[in-house]
């Protein structure tokens, strides 16, 4: 199972070891992580998803409690919470293909950002089932190169995640 | 007010002197020569080991004895790696400690420069915290922050990283009155709610017993645990870093658990219906297999570190906070009422009589029997172990009775830790008779320090068991390798008492037992750093046993 965690950090040097070496060495798994400033410029906030049953999930968050960077922990439910991944996807054209890759494109609201003579880039944001979707569909013209950026994710409504607490 | 200008050199040391560090233990080098040059003038007590990693286990055991934070120091690369086994123990029994280490100068960091190690990332995961010094005027903040960091909360070790440039700039000092972190809020007073539960589930119990650790005695909860459990009339078991925390002769104690545990204290356990754990983390020497620990209990979980709730055994009342604090509180709900724990008692009393921890009382010298007559002659001593045999026995045969009067490597198991823990513990407790109990293999992990004994005037007293084995691990080859003894025989390995005596330290030895307590008076009159030799029965084992993965009331005798 998989569980999307919300870190408050200090925003310094070596706080993504920190928190990268606690995941390896108590054997937890990371599966995607991003990070980025916050709305205060002192802070940064990642986003971890990580696998393991809600056990895991706990001493997870126990854990990353208890390194001195960390401002405060939240689990993010799957459920109630807007979840992004944004990828960048070359696929190879020619001029017979171009016109269907651009229609897929299309159906799943994503962007081409740059068209070269034998390839194009699909820019795509969406959830993790959504950019698998559209990688699936476009593999059949030949995918050059992709990147994927880790997942981020907000609680909906009201909830916040903040510094102030903990 | 102007703020004062000085060096980043003096403004360490000005650190150290806000927090009321007495001494520091340490060794020079290249990067932290510039703070070396100032502890030459500081008035504060510089101890000079003969090995970094001593300099760590010193300031452990001076941490340790006192409960104040205990202060090392070395130079970069190899210095500051020879601290690493000495930092890891403090983390994995929780000790207070500040490690300060000298770094090449900023400008060369990354370039694989002469003694550069990235000591901090190696630290990582073995300290509490650590910082990189890299703007000098950091430094007062620094210290401050790692101070506060290593003794409050779940304690440990913090390690400062100093290039030695910045070890040589100017600042403005001014020490900061108070910290400043967002990450890091310890709570202290357990949840109100939650320490209701507990008192009704232990007003309930019939067969309470308390499971205590370490915790107890860096919370200085030692007085509120006995009330607690005289007021309940629990039985209380020990971990081995609980050992001293409750008296070894009080009626209520059934002595340590788990693998070298008393079978009254692991029977109690499984057969209890209540296990009130205070300051441990159920470790798996403790629970052996853990599916089959105290099956029949509901659990109280009592510690400061909200982490350590839940991560081995599942917990049915947790309470976060300080021993101390809720020890008390318990009390205040348990105080009135009646508890019906008087079969229990008595059926754990019979336990004890049947089941005494013993062993061969014949002619030879075995080493329970030193371990006796150190606890006859030197009743008020503290004793300092090192890791194995000597370690169980030391646990298994002292009458303990105060809090802090027995200091060991208990999770991590460092062998080489009981020698120069015991002089930070004699530097920390002047008055005090130290005593490390040691094995011929342990002991000579780190027996140069002799000379800093000798040198600094630090009359610790070395009680060598010397049976010409590593033993523990020679009792595992027998029991469990068909007596196939690989490399744990060090026999003659050096004449223990010419070799204190080339330190200019006492050497003594006993190959009788007759001669044992004439050596320990001796050892203790003389008023001077001391090795004792105890030619002890070379394959005597560390009984009971639990093997490893066995329940703990699975238990085997060794005779």
């Amino acid at each position: 199972m998989k569980h999307t965690v919300a870190v408050l950090v200090e925003n310094k040097p070596g706080v993504l070891t920190r928190v990268a070496g606690l995941f390896s060495r108590r054997g937890f798994n990371i599966e995607s992580l991003a990070v980025g400033v916050t709305e205060n410029a002192d802070t940064s906030r990642m986003t971890i998803v990580v696998s393991g049953d809600d056990n895991v999930l706990e001493q997870v968050m126990k854990q990353l409690n208890k390194l001195i960077d960390v401002i405060r922990v939240s689990d993010i439910p799957q459920e109630d919470s807007v979840n992004r991944e944004l990828a960048l996807i070359k696929v190879g054209v020619d001029s017979n293909t171009r016109a269907e890759v651009m229609q897929i494109v299309d159906i799943f609201r994503a962007k081409i950002v740059d068209v070269g003579v034998k390839s194009l880039i699909v820019e795509v944001t969406g959830d993790e089932s959504k950019i698998n979707a559209i990688e699936q569909l476009l593999r059949q013209f030949g995918v050059k190169e992709m990147v994927r950026a880790g997942k981020v994710a907000m609680n909906r409504g009201a909830k916040v995640v903040q510094s102030e607490k903990k | 007010m102007t703020k004062p200008k000085m060096s980043g050199a003096k403004a360490i040391i000005e650190s150290l002197r806000r927090e009321n560090v007495e001494v520091i233990f340490g060794y020079p080098g290249g990067a932290v020569l510039p703070l070396y040059d100032e502890i030459y003038d500081a008035d504060i007590r510089h101890i000079l080991v003969r090995h970094e990693q001593a300099a760590a286990h010193a300031a452990d055991g001076y941490a340790r004895a006192t409960g104040k934070a205990g202060v090392c120091v070395a130079t970069s690369g190899p210095g500051a790696t020879n601290l690493v086994t000495g930092i890891a123990t403090a983390y994995m029994d929780s000790v207070p400690m500040v490690a300060i280490t000298g770094q090449v100068p900023r400008s060369l960091i990354g370039y694989d420069a002469f003694q550069e190690a990235n000591i901090t990332g190696i630290t990582l995961p073995i300290t509490k915290h650590n910082y990189l010094v890299q703007d000098t005027k950091d430094i007062p903040r620094i210290f401050k922050e790692a101070f506060y960091i290593a003794q409050t909360g779940r304690p440990g070790p913090v390690l400062i990283d100093i290039p030695k440039d910045t070890q040589v700039e100017t600042i403005e000092f001014e020490y900061p009155q108070e910290v400043k972190l967002r990450g890091y809020k310890p709570t202290y007073t357990g949840n109100e709610q939650q320490v209701k539960k507990a008192a009704s589930l232990i007003l309930k119990s019939e067969k309470p017993i308390f499971y205590v650790g370490g915790g107890i005695i860096f919370s200085n909860a030692a007085e509120e645990l006995r009330e607690l459990a005289e007021c309940i009339m629990a039985p209380v078991t020990t971990t081995l870093m609980g050992m001293s925390a409750f008296p070894t002769a009080h009626p209520l104690s059934v002595g340590m658990l788990g693998m070298h545990g008393t079978r009254y204290a692991n029977y109690a356990v499984q057969e209890s219906d209540l296990i009130i754990a205070v300051g441990v983390r159920f470790d798996d020497r403790v629970t052996g297999k853990i599916s089959a620990f105290a099956p029949n209990a509901k659990i109280i979980h009592i510690d400061i570190d909200p982490a350590e709730i839940g991560k081995n055994v599942r917990v049915d009342v947790p309470i976060v906070g300080d021993a101390k604090n809720i020890l008390k509180s318990l009390l205040k709900f348990v105080k009135q009422e009646q508890v019906k724990t008087e079969a229990w008692t008595k059926k754990i009393a019979a336990w004890k009589k049947e089941y005494p921890l013993t062993y061969k009382k014949d002619n030879l010298l075995r080493p329970q029997f030193v371990v006796e007559q150190i606890s006859e002659i030197c009743p008020d001593a503290i004793i300092v172990t090192e890791v194995g045999q000597n370690q169980m026995w030391a646990a298994q045969f002292f009458n303990y009775k105060n809090p802090r009067t027995f200091i060991s490597s208990g999770g991590l198991g460092t062998m080489g830790y009981g020698f120069p823990a015991a002089m930070g513990v004699k530097v920390g407790k002047p008055e005090s008779t130290v005593i490390d109990i040691a094995g011929d293999g342990s002991f000579q992990m780190n027996s140069q320090e002799l000379a800093t004994v000798v040198q600094e005037d630090i009359p610790v007293i070395v009680a060598v068991l010397n049976n010409g084995f590593l033993g523990m691990v020679r009792q595992w080859q027998e029991l469990f390798f068909n007596r196939r003894f690989s490399s744990t025989c060090i026999e003659n390995s050096v004449d223990f008492v010419k070799l204190a005596e080339a330190y200019g330290a006492l050497g003594l030895r006993a190959k009788k037992k007759g001669d044992v307590k004439d050596v320990i008076k001796e050892a203790v009159k003389s008023g001077r750093p001391t090795v004792i030799d105890f030619v002890v029965e070379r394959e005597e084992n560390v009984s009971p046993m639990v093997p490893a993965g066995a329940a703990i009331n699975e238990i085997l005798d060794m005779e």
